[in-house]
Protein backbone atom coordinates (compact mmCIF):
# COMPACT_ATOMS: atom_id res chain seq x y z
CA UNK A 1 0.00 0.00 0.00
CA UNK A 2 1.47 3.33 -1.03
CA UNK A 3 0.89 6.21 1.38
CA UNK A 4 -0.27 9.54 -0.06
CA UNK A 5 -2.32 12.59 0.83
CA UNK A 6 -5.16 11.23 -1.29
CA UNK A 7 -5.04 7.94 0.66
CA UNK A 8 -5.25 9.77 3.99
CA UNK A 9 -8.29 11.76 2.81
CA UNK A 10 -10.10 8.76 1.34
CA UNK A 11 -9.45 6.63 4.44
CA UNK A 12 -10.66 9.51 6.60
CA UNK A 13 -13.93 9.62 4.63
CA UNK A 14 -14.57 5.88 5.01
CA UNK A 15 -13.76 5.26 8.67
CA UNK A 16 -10.06 4.34 8.29
CA UNK A 17 -10.99 0.72 7.62
CA UNK A 18 -8.62 0.20 4.69
CA UNK A 19 -5.25 0.48 6.45
CA UNK A 20 -3.15 -2.68 6.41
CA UNK A 21 -0.23 -3.63 8.73
CA UNK A 22 2.90 -1.80 7.59
CA UNK A 23 4.92 -5.01 7.33
CA UNK A 24 4.41 -8.79 7.33
CA UNK A 25 5.30 -11.02 10.29
CA UNK A 26 6.88 -14.01 8.51
CA UNK A 27 8.28 -17.20 10.05
CA UNK A 28 11.98 -17.74 9.33
CA UNK A 29 12.85 -19.80 6.24
CA UNK A 30 15.57 -22.48 6.57
CA UNK A 31 18.00 -20.48 4.42
CA UNK A 32 18.60 -17.00 3.01
CA UNK A 33 21.23 -15.41 0.78
CA UNK A 34 22.10 -13.03 3.60
CA UNK A 35 21.13 -12.48 7.23
CA UNK A 36 21.33 -9.25 9.17
CA UNK A 37 21.47 -9.65 12.95
CA UNK A 38 19.73 -6.67 14.54
CA UNK A 39 16.44 -4.98 13.61
CA UNK A 40 17.33 -1.46 14.65
CA UNK A 41 17.90 1.56 12.45
CA UNK A 42 21.23 0.42 11.01
CA UNK A 43 20.10 -3.19 10.44
CA UNK A 44 16.83 -2.23 8.76
CA UNK A 45 18.60 0.36 6.59
CA UNK A 46 21.17 -2.27 5.58
CA UNK A 47 18.36 -4.62 4.53
CA UNK A 48 16.57 -1.89 2.60
CA UNK A 49 19.66 -0.85 0.63
CA UNK A 50 20.68 -4.48 -0.01
CA UNK A 51 17.28 -4.90 -1.70
CA UNK A 52 17.10 -1.52 -3.38
CA UNK A 53 20.69 -0.90 -4.49
CA UNK A 54 21.94 -4.45 -4.99
CA UNK A 55 18.80 -6.46 -5.86
CA UNK A 56 19.25 -8.89 -2.94
CA UNK A 57 15.76 -9.70 -1.70
CA UNK A 58 16.16 -13.23 -0.32
CA UNK A 59 17.38 -11.82 2.97
CA UNK A 60 16.21 -11.70 6.58
CA UNK A 61 16.60 -9.30 9.48
CA UNK A 62 16.67 -11.12 12.85
CA UNK A 63 15.58 -9.08 15.86
CA UNK A 64 15.56 -10.48 19.39
CA UNK A 65 12.79 -8.11 20.55
CA UNK A 66 10.52 -5.99 18.39
CA UNK A 67 11.69 -3.82 15.52
CA UNK A 68 13.32 -0.61 16.71
CA UNK A 69 13.33 -1.66 20.38
CA UNK A 70 16.98 -0.73 20.93
CA UNK A 71 18.99 2.44 20.47
CA UNK A 72 16.95 3.72 17.49
CA UNK A 73 14.19 4.40 20.03
CA UNK A 74 16.59 5.58 22.72
CA UNK A 75 18.50 8.59 21.40
CA UNK A 76 18.14 12.36 21.03
CA UNK A 77 17.27 12.30 17.29
CA UNK A 78 19.92 14.76 16.09
CA UNK A 79 21.00 14.79 12.45
CA UNK A 80 24.15 16.70 11.46
CA UNK A 81 27.17 16.61 9.15
CA UNK A 82 29.73 18.69 11.02
CA UNK A 83 32.74 16.39 11.18
CA UNK A 84 36.33 17.50 10.85
CA UNK A 85 38.40 14.50 9.84
CA UNK A 86 38.65 13.00 6.40
CA UNK A 87 37.10 9.58 6.68
CA UNK A 88 34.30 10.89 8.88
CA UNK A 89 33.30 14.04 6.99
CA UNK A 90 32.55 12.41 3.62
CA UNK A 91 30.58 9.67 5.37
CA UNK A 92 28.33 12.00 7.36
CA UNK A 93 28.00 14.27 4.33
CA UNK A 94 26.70 11.27 2.36
CA UNK A 95 24.34 10.47 5.24
CA UNK A 96 22.97 14.03 5.24
CA UNK A 97 22.19 13.85 1.52
CA UNK A 98 20.31 10.59 2.09
CA UNK A 99 18.38 12.15 5.00
CA UNK A 100 17.29 15.01 2.75
CA UNK A 101 15.52 12.62 0.38
CA UNK A 102 14.60 9.95 2.91
CA UNK A 103 10.87 10.56 3.43
CA UNK A 104 10.24 10.54 -0.34
CA UNK A 105 12.50 7.52 -0.89
CA UNK A 106 10.82 5.44 1.84
CA UNK A 107 7.30 6.79 1.19
CA UNK A 108 7.18 7.37 4.94
CA UNK A 109 7.36 10.68 6.76
CA UNK A 110 10.44 10.53 9.01
CA UNK A 111 9.76 14.15 10.06
CA UNK A 112 13.27 15.26 9.13
CA UNK A 113 13.44 18.87 10.31
CA UNK A 114 16.47 20.95 9.24
CA UNK A 115 15.99 23.50 11.98
CA UNK A 116 19.68 24.37 12.25
CA UNK A 117 22.29 23.33 14.78
CA UNK A 118 24.35 25.84 16.76
CA UNK A 119 27.52 24.73 18.58
CA UNK A 120 28.51 27.41 21.07
CA UNK A 121 32.12 28.38 21.78
CA UNK A 122 33.48 30.04 24.88
CA UNK A 123 37.07 31.12 24.25
CA UNK A 124 39.35 32.47 21.51
CA UNK A 125 40.99 29.08 21.12
CA UNK A 126 37.66 27.35 20.75
CA UNK A 127 36.62 29.94 18.15
CA UNK A 128 39.71 29.07 16.09
CA UNK A 129 38.95 25.36 16.37
CA UNK A 130 35.33 25.92 15.29
CA UNK A 131 36.40 28.15 12.38
CA UNK A 132 38.65 25.35 11.20
CA UNK A 133 35.87 22.80 11.59
CA UNK A 134 33.51 25.09 9.65
CA UNK A 135 36.04 25.42 6.84
CA UNK A 136 36.37 21.64 6.68
CA UNK A 137 32.59 21.30 6.50
CA UNK A 138 32.42 23.84 3.65
CA UNK A 139 35.28 22.17 1.78
CA UNK A 140 33.38 18.88 2.08
CA UNK A 141 30.42 20.59 0.34
CA UNK A 142 28.30 21.07 3.44
CA UNK A 143 27.28 24.30 5.13
CA UNK A 144 28.72 26.19 8.09
CA UNK A 145 28.57 29.81 9.31
CA UNK A 146 30.62 31.29 12.12
CA UNK A 147 28.44 33.53 14.32
CA UNK A 148 29.81 36.10 16.71
CA UNK A 149 28.14 36.75 20.05
CA UNK A 150 25.57 39.14 18.58
CA UNK A 151 24.89 36.67 15.79
CA UNK A 152 24.10 33.99 18.38
CA UNK A 153 22.01 36.48 20.36
CA UNK A 154 19.86 37.19 17.30
CA UNK A 155 18.87 33.51 17.19
CA UNK A 156 19.03 32.55 20.87
CA UNK A 157 18.30 35.66 22.96
CA UNK A 158 17.37 33.57 26.01
CA UNK A 159 20.86 32.17 26.67
CA UNK A 160 22.84 33.46 29.63
CA UNK A 161 25.62 35.20 27.69
CA UNK A 162 27.38 36.61 30.74
CA UNK A 163 27.97 33.48 32.79
CA UNK A 164 31.07 34.09 34.79
CA UNK A 165 32.66 30.74 34.02
CA UNK A 166 31.89 30.20 30.32
CA UNK A 167 30.75 33.45 28.67
CA UNK A 168 29.45 32.85 25.14
CA UNK A 169 31.84 34.12 22.44
CA UNK A 170 29.80 32.88 19.47
CA UNK A 171 28.68 29.74 17.70
CA UNK A 172 29.05 27.60 14.61
CA UNK A 173 25.74 27.45 12.75
CA UNK A 174 25.04 24.38 10.62
CA UNK A 175 21.74 25.21 8.91
CA UNK A 176 21.16 21.78 7.42
CA UNK A 177 21.50 20.15 10.83
CA UNK A 178 18.38 19.33 12.81
CA UNK A 179 16.34 16.40 14.02
CA UNK A 180 14.15 13.55 12.77
CA UNK A 181 11.50 11.33 14.34
CA UNK A 182 13.54 8.36 15.59
CA UNK A 183 10.84 5.67 15.63
CA UNK A 184 9.62 6.73 12.19
CA UNK A 185 13.09 6.05 10.80
CA UNK A 186 12.91 2.44 12.01
CA UNK A 187 9.32 2.03 10.84
CA UNK A 188 9.99 3.67 7.47
CA UNK A 189 12.99 1.46 6.70
CA UNK A 190 11.16 -1.63 7.98
CA UNK A 191 8.13 -1.00 5.79
CA UNK A 192 10.22 -0.12 2.74
CA UNK A 193 12.42 -3.24 3.17
CA UNK A 194 9.36 -5.44 3.67
CA UNK A 195 7.78 -4.07 0.50
CA UNK A 196 10.86 -5.21 -1.40
CA UNK A 197 10.51 -8.74 -0.03
CA UNK A 198 12.86 -8.69 2.96
CA UNK A 199 11.73 -10.97 5.83
CA UNK A 200 11.69 -9.04 9.11
CA UNK A 201 11.71 -11.67 11.85
CA UNK A 202 10.97 -10.44 15.36
CA UNK A 203 11.38 -12.23 18.70
CA UNK A 204 14.19 -14.21 17.13
CA UNK A 205 17.39 -14.02 19.15
CA UNK A 206 20.62 -15.25 17.61
CA UNK A 207 22.29 -17.69 20.02
CA UNK A 208 25.19 -18.88 17.90
CA UNK A 209 27.07 -18.23 14.67
CA UNK A 210 27.94 -21.32 12.62
CA UNK A 211 31.41 -21.33 11.10
CA UNK A 212 32.98 -24.12 9.01
CA UNK A 213 36.46 -23.94 7.55
CA UNK A 214 36.79 -20.26 8.37
CA UNK A 215 33.53 -19.39 6.56
CA UNK A 216 30.20 -18.44 8.07
CA UNK A 217 27.45 -20.92 7.19
CA UNK A 218 24.50 -19.63 9.18
CA UNK A 219 23.18 -18.81 12.64
CA UNK A 220 21.46 -20.60 15.52
CA UNK A 221 18.41 -18.77 16.83
CA UNK A 222 15.64 -19.17 19.37
CA UNK A 223 13.44 -20.01 16.36
CA UNK A 224 15.77 -22.66 14.93
CA UNK A 225 18.88 -22.69 12.76
CA UNK A 226 19.01 -20.53 9.62
CA UNK A 227 21.60 -20.99 6.88
CA UNK A 228 23.23 -18.11 5.04
CA UNK A 229 26.57 -17.54 3.33
CA UNK A 230 26.63 -13.91 4.41
CA UNK A 231 25.87 -12.61 7.89
CA UNK A 232 26.03 -8.99 9.04
CA UNK A 233 26.28 -8.14 12.75
CA UNK A 234 24.48 -4.81 13.30
CA UNK A 235 23.65 -4.86 16.98
CA UNK A 236 24.83 -1.55 18.48
CA UNK A 237 25.70 -1.88 22.19
CA UNK A 238 25.61 -5.69 22.08
CA UNK A 239 28.35 -6.01 19.45
CA UNK A 240 30.78 -7.61 21.89
CA UNK A 241 28.42 -10.46 22.80
CA UNK A 242 27.44 -11.26 19.20
CA UNK A 243 31.04 -11.11 17.97
CA UNK A 244 32.04 -13.47 20.79
CA UNK A 245 29.71 -16.10 19.22
CA UNK A 246 32.10 -16.04 16.27
CA UNK A 247 35.15 -16.21 18.53
CA UNK A 248 36.06 -12.55 17.97
CA UNK A 249 37.08 -9.84 20.41
CA UNK A 250 36.24 -6.33 19.24
CA UNK A 251 37.89 -3.02 20.11
CA UNK A 252 34.67 -2.02 21.86
CA UNK A 253 33.60 -1.27 25.42
CA UNK A 254 29.90 -0.59 26.07
CA UNK A 255 29.07 2.53 28.07
CA UNK A 256 25.82 4.19 29.10
CA UNK A 257 24.72 7.61 27.83
CA UNK A 258 21.77 9.30 29.51
CA UNK A 259 19.16 11.59 28.01
CA UNK A 260 16.14 13.42 29.37
CA UNK A 261 12.81 14.81 28.21
CA UNK A 262 10.54 17.35 29.91
CA UNK A 263 6.79 17.76 29.82
CA UNK A 264 5.42 19.24 26.59
CA UNK A 265 5.84 23.01 26.32
CA UNK A 266 4.85 25.58 23.72
CA UNK A 267 7.52 26.14 21.04
CA UNK A 268 10.45 27.86 22.70
CA UNK A 269 13.68 26.36 21.34
CA UNK A 270 13.81 26.49 17.54
CA UNK A 271 17.27 24.97 16.96
CA UNK A 272 19.52 22.24 18.23
CA UNK A 273 21.95 23.89 20.64
CA UNK A 274 25.12 22.38 22.05
CA UNK A 275 27.11 23.77 24.97
CA UNK A 276 30.45 22.03 24.72
CA UNK A 277 31.96 23.48 27.87
CA UNK A 278 29.17 22.09 30.00
CA UNK A 279 28.61 18.84 28.08
CA UNK A 280 25.01 19.70 27.32
CA UNK A 281 22.84 19.79 24.24
CA UNK A 282 19.14 20.44 23.76
CA UNK A 283 16.35 20.59 21.20
CA UNK A 284 12.56 20.63 21.37
CA UNK A 285 10.56 17.76 19.97
CA UNK A 286 7.52 18.31 17.74
CA UNK A 287 5.44 17.16 20.72
CA UNK A 288 6.87 20.02 22.77
CA UNK A 289 9.18 18.20 25.16
CA UNK A 290 12.66 19.57 25.68
CA UNK A 291 15.02 16.74 24.75
CA UNK A 292 18.49 17.07 26.23
CA UNK A 293 21.52 15.16 27.32
CA UNK A 294 25.14 15.36 28.26
CA UNK A 295 28.17 13.16 28.43
CA UNK A 296 28.70 9.47 29.06
CA UNK A 297 28.62 8.20 32.63
CA UNK A 298 32.16 7.01 31.78
CA UNK A 299 32.26 3.43 32.97
CA UNK A 300 31.44 0.17 31.21
CA UNK A 301 27.71 -0.54 31.57
CA UNK A 302 24.80 -2.41 30.01
CA UNK A 303 22.23 -1.14 32.49
CA UNK A 304 20.20 1.07 30.10
CA UNK A 305 20.14 3.58 32.92
CA UNK A 306 22.75 5.83 34.41
CA UNK A 307 23.62 7.16 37.85
CA UNK A 308 22.71 10.38 39.59
CA UNK A 309 26.05 12.24 39.39
CA UNK A 310 25.66 12.64 35.62
CA UNK A 311 21.98 13.59 36.01
CA UNK A 312 23.05 16.37 38.36
CA UNK A 313 25.85 17.47 36.03
CA UNK A 314 23.52 17.69 33.01
CA UNK A 315 20.91 19.68 34.95
CA UNK A 316 23.61 22.08 36.20
CA UNK A 317 24.92 22.60 32.68
CA UNK A 318 21.42 23.27 31.37
CA UNK A 319 20.73 25.81 34.10
CA UNK A 320 24.06 27.50 33.44
CA UNK A 321 23.32 27.90 29.75
CA UNK A 322 19.61 28.74 29.79
CA UNK A 323 18.16 29.44 33.24
CA UNK A 324 14.70 29.81 31.67
CA UNK A 325 14.24 26.03 31.52
CA UNK A 326 14.48 25.70 35.31
CA UNK A 327 10.70 25.52 35.78
CA UNK A 328 10.21 22.75 33.23
CA UNK A 329 9.54 19.34 34.79
CA UNK A 330 11.59 16.38 33.62
CA UNK A 331 9.19 13.62 32.60
CA UNK A 332 11.67 10.81 32.16
CA UNK A 333 15.27 9.90 31.58
CA UNK A 334 16.82 6.89 29.94
CA UNK A 335 20.17 5.39 29.08
CA UNK A 336 21.33 4.00 25.77
CA UNK A 337 24.09 1.40 25.54
CA UNK A 338 26.85 2.92 23.43
CA UNK A 339 29.42 0.65 21.81
CA UNK A 340 32.49 2.82 22.32
CA UNK A 341 35.60 2.30 20.21
CA UNK A 342 38.97 3.60 21.46
CA UNK A 343 38.99 6.51 18.95
CA UNK A 344 35.27 7.34 19.00
CA UNK A 345 34.63 6.41 15.34
CA UNK A 346 32.66 3.45 13.94
CA UNK A 347 33.56 0.18 12.24
CA UNK A 348 32.03 -1.09 8.97
CA UNK A 349 34.23 -3.93 7.78
CA UNK A 350 34.80 -7.57 7.02
CA UNK A 351 35.91 -9.82 9.88
CA UNK A 352 38.55 -12.56 9.88
CA UNK A 353 35.63 -15.00 9.31
CA UNK A 354 34.78 -15.19 5.60
CA UNK A 355 31.24 -13.95 4.89
CA UNK A 356 30.84 -12.37 8.35
CA UNK A 357 30.60 -8.57 8.42
CA UNK A 358 30.44 -6.08 11.27
CA UNK A 359 28.75 -2.68 11.53
CA UNK A 360 29.44 -1.43 15.06
CA UNK A 361 31.14 1.10 17.29
CA UNK A 362 28.67 3.93 16.74
CA UNK A 363 29.56 5.49 20.07
CA UNK A 364 27.01 8.25 20.75
CA UNK A 365 26.59 9.25 17.09
CA UNK A 366 24.66 6.42 15.54
CA UNK A 367 21.31 8.05 14.80
CA UNK A 368 22.43 10.53 12.15
CA UNK A 369 24.53 7.78 10.56
CA UNK A 370 21.62 5.38 9.97
CA UNK A 371 21.10 6.02 6.22
CA UNK A 372 24.79 6.02 5.23
CA UNK A 373 25.61 3.14 7.57
CA UNK A 374 22.91 1.01 5.92
CA UNK A 375 24.04 2.17 2.48
CA UNK A 376 27.72 1.31 3.11
CA UNK A 377 27.08 -1.93 5.01
CA UNK A 378 24.83 -3.09 2.15
CA UNK A 379 27.58 -2.21 -0.35
CA UNK A 380 30.14 -4.15 1.70
CA UNK A 381 27.92 -7.23 2.11
CA UNK A 382 26.85 -7.27 -1.55
CA UNK A 383 30.22 -6.58 -3.20
CA UNK A 384 32.73 -7.67 -0.55
CA UNK A 385 34.44 -4.28 -0.92
CA UNK A 386 34.13 -1.25 1.37
CA UNK A 387 32.15 1.70 0.06
CA UNK A 388 34.35 4.72 -0.74
CA UNK A 389 32.89 6.95 2.00
CA UNK A 390 33.31 4.26 4.70
CA UNK A 391 36.68 2.89 3.62
CA UNK A 392 38.46 4.17 6.73
CA UNK A 393 36.04 2.53 9.21
CA UNK A 394 38.36 -0.46 9.40
CA UNK A 395 38.33 -3.06 12.13
CA UNK A 396 42.15 -3.21 12.20
CA UNK A 397 42.84 0.53 12.36
CA UNK A 398 43.77 0.43 16.05
CA UNK A 399 46.44 -2.17 15.37
CA UNK A 400 47.81 -0.25 12.37
CA UNK A 401 47.51 3.22 13.90
CA UNK A 402 45.13 4.67 11.27
CA UNK A 403 42.90 6.22 13.91
CA UNK A 404 39.89 8.48 13.35
CA UNK A 405 40.13 10.41 16.61
CA UNK A 406 37.65 13.22 15.93
CA UNK A 407 37.98 14.66 19.45
CA UNK A 408 41.75 14.38 19.52
CA UNK A 409 41.71 12.86 23.00
CA UNK A 410 43.66 9.69 22.33
CA UNK A 411 43.03 6.05 21.54
CA UNK A 412 41.67 4.76 24.84
CA UNK A 413 38.25 3.37 25.74
CA UNK A 414 37.55 5.68 28.68
CA UNK A 415 38.33 8.94 26.88
CA UNK A 416 35.53 9.33 24.33
CA UNK B 1 26.92 3.91 42.96
CA UNK B 2 29.36 3.59 45.87
CA UNK B 3 32.71 1.86 45.75
CA UNK B 4 34.12 0.21 48.93
CA UNK B 5 37.68 1.49 49.00
CA UNK B 6 39.74 -0.86 51.22
CA UNK B 7 41.48 2.15 52.80
CA UNK B 8 38.67 4.75 52.98
CA UNK B 9 35.51 2.65 53.19
CA UNK B 10 32.47 2.99 50.92
CA UNK B 11 32.73 6.26 48.99
CA UNK B 12 30.65 8.04 46.36
CA UNK B 13 31.33 7.19 42.72
CA UNK B 14 32.24 10.84 42.09
CA UNK B 15 35.51 10.40 44.00
CA UNK B 16 36.74 7.81 41.51
CA UNK B 17 38.09 7.92 37.97
CA UNK B 18 37.28 4.92 35.77
CA UNK B 19 40.25 3.68 33.78
CA UNK B 20 39.08 0.47 32.11
CA UNK B 21 39.13 -3.29 32.08
CA UNK B 22 41.54 -5.30 34.23
CA UNK B 23 43.20 -6.23 30.92
CA UNK B 24 45.38 -3.18 31.55
CA UNK B 25 47.15 -5.13 34.32
CA UNK B 26 48.41 -7.71 31.81
CA UNK B 27 51.03 -5.63 30.05
CA UNK B 28 52.68 -7.64 27.25
CA UNK B 29 56.31 -8.56 27.39
CA UNK B 30 58.14 -7.90 24.12
CA UNK B 31 56.99 -5.99 21.06
CA UNK B 32 54.49 -8.29 19.31
CA UNK B 33 52.02 -5.80 17.72
CA UNK B 34 49.08 -8.21 18.04
CA UNK B 35 49.69 -8.60 21.78
CA UNK B 36 49.82 -4.82 22.23
CA UNK B 37 46.64 -4.36 20.16
CA UNK B 38 44.86 -6.89 22.36
CA UNK B 39 46.18 -5.25 25.52
CA UNK B 40 45.24 -1.71 24.55
CA UNK B 41 42.09 -2.13 22.47
CA UNK B 42 40.38 -5.53 22.31
CA UNK B 43 37.89 -6.24 25.10
CA UNK B 44 35.62 -9.07 26.26
CA UNK B 45 33.14 -6.34 27.23
CA UNK B 46 30.98 -8.64 29.37
CA UNK B 47 27.30 -8.03 30.12
CA UNK B 48 27.37 -9.20 33.73
CA UNK B 49 30.27 -9.53 36.13
CA UNK B 50 33.41 -7.64 35.20
CA UNK B 51 36.59 -6.46 36.87
CA UNK B 52 37.96 -3.05 36.10
CA UNK B 53 40.42 -0.45 37.30
CA UNK B 54 39.34 2.64 39.21
CA UNK B 55 41.56 5.35 40.65
CA UNK B 56 40.52 6.89 43.97
CA UNK B 57 41.35 10.32 42.64
CA UNK B 58 39.63 12.41 45.33
CA UNK B 59 40.44 10.04 48.18
CA UNK B 60 43.53 8.04 49.04
CA UNK B 61 44.88 7.99 45.43
CA UNK B 62 44.91 4.18 45.37
CA UNK B 63 44.39 2.14 42.24
CA UNK B 64 41.57 -0.33 42.83
CA UNK B 65 40.50 -3.51 41.10
CA UNK B 66 36.70 -3.35 41.33
CA UNK B 67 34.38 -6.29 40.73
CA UNK B 68 31.05 -5.04 39.38
CA UNK B 69 27.98 -6.18 37.52
CA UNK B 70 27.60 -4.12 34.33
CA UNK B 71 23.90 -4.94 33.99
CA UNK B 72 22.75 -4.06 37.52
CA UNK B 73 25.51 -1.60 38.54
CA UNK B 74 26.01 -3.63 41.74
CA UNK B 75 29.54 -3.18 43.11
CA UNK B 76 30.65 -6.51 44.58
CA UNK B 77 34.21 -5.92 45.73
CA UNK B 78 37.20 -3.63 45.53
CA UNK B 79 40.83 -4.55 46.17
CA UNK B 80 44.08 -2.66 46.14
CA UNK B 81 46.03 -3.25 42.95
CA UNK B 82 49.20 -2.53 44.96
CA UNK B 83 48.37 -5.41 47.31
CA UNK B 84 48.25 -7.80 44.40
CA UNK B 85 44.53 -7.70 43.58
CA UNK B 86 43.36 -11.22 44.36
CA UNK B 87 45.15 -11.72 47.68
CA UNK B 88 45.06 -8.11 48.87
CA UNK B 89 42.89 -6.17 51.27
CA UNK B 90 39.25 -6.26 50.23
CA UNK B 91 36.64 -3.51 50.33
CA UNK B 92 34.09 -6.32 50.10
CA UNK B 93 35.16 -7.43 53.61
CA UNK B 94 34.42 -3.92 54.87
CA UNK B 95 30.98 -4.07 53.26
CA UNK B 96 30.25 -7.45 54.85
CA UNK B 97 31.33 -6.22 58.28
CA UNK B 98 29.15 -3.12 58.01
CA UNK B 99 26.14 -5.17 56.96
CA UNK B 100 26.63 -7.54 59.91
CA UNK B 101 26.90 -4.61 62.32
CA UNK B 102 30.64 -4.93 62.97
CA UNK B 103 33.10 -2.03 62.88
CA UNK B 104 34.45 -1.18 59.46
Amino acid sequence: MRYSGLKVISEGLFGNRGWKPAWRDPAPKPAYDAIIIGGGGHGLATAYYLAKNHGLTNIAVLEKGYLGSGNIGRNTTIVRANYLLQGNSEFYSHSMKLWEGLSADLNFNVMHSQRGLINLFHSDGQRDAFARRGNMMISQGDDAELLDREGVRSYLPYLDFEQTRFPIYGGLLHRRGGTARHDAVAWGYARAADRRGVDLIQNCEVTGIDIAGGRVTGVQTTRGPIRAAKVGMVVAGRSGQVAAMAGLRLPIESHVLQAFVTEGLKPVIDHVISFGMGHFYISQSDKGGLVFGGDLDFYASYASRGNLPMVEHVMEAGMTLMPMIGRAKVLRSWGGIMDMTPDGSPIIDRTPVEGLFVDAGWNYGGFKAVPASGWCMAHLMATGQPHAVAARFRLDRFATGHLLDEEGTGSQHNLH
Amino acid sequence: MRIPCPLCGPRDRREFFYYGSEDYLNRPVGDDPAAWDAYLHLRDNPAGETRDLWYHEMGCASWLLVTRNTVTHAVLDARLVAAGGEGGASGGDILAKMKSGGAA
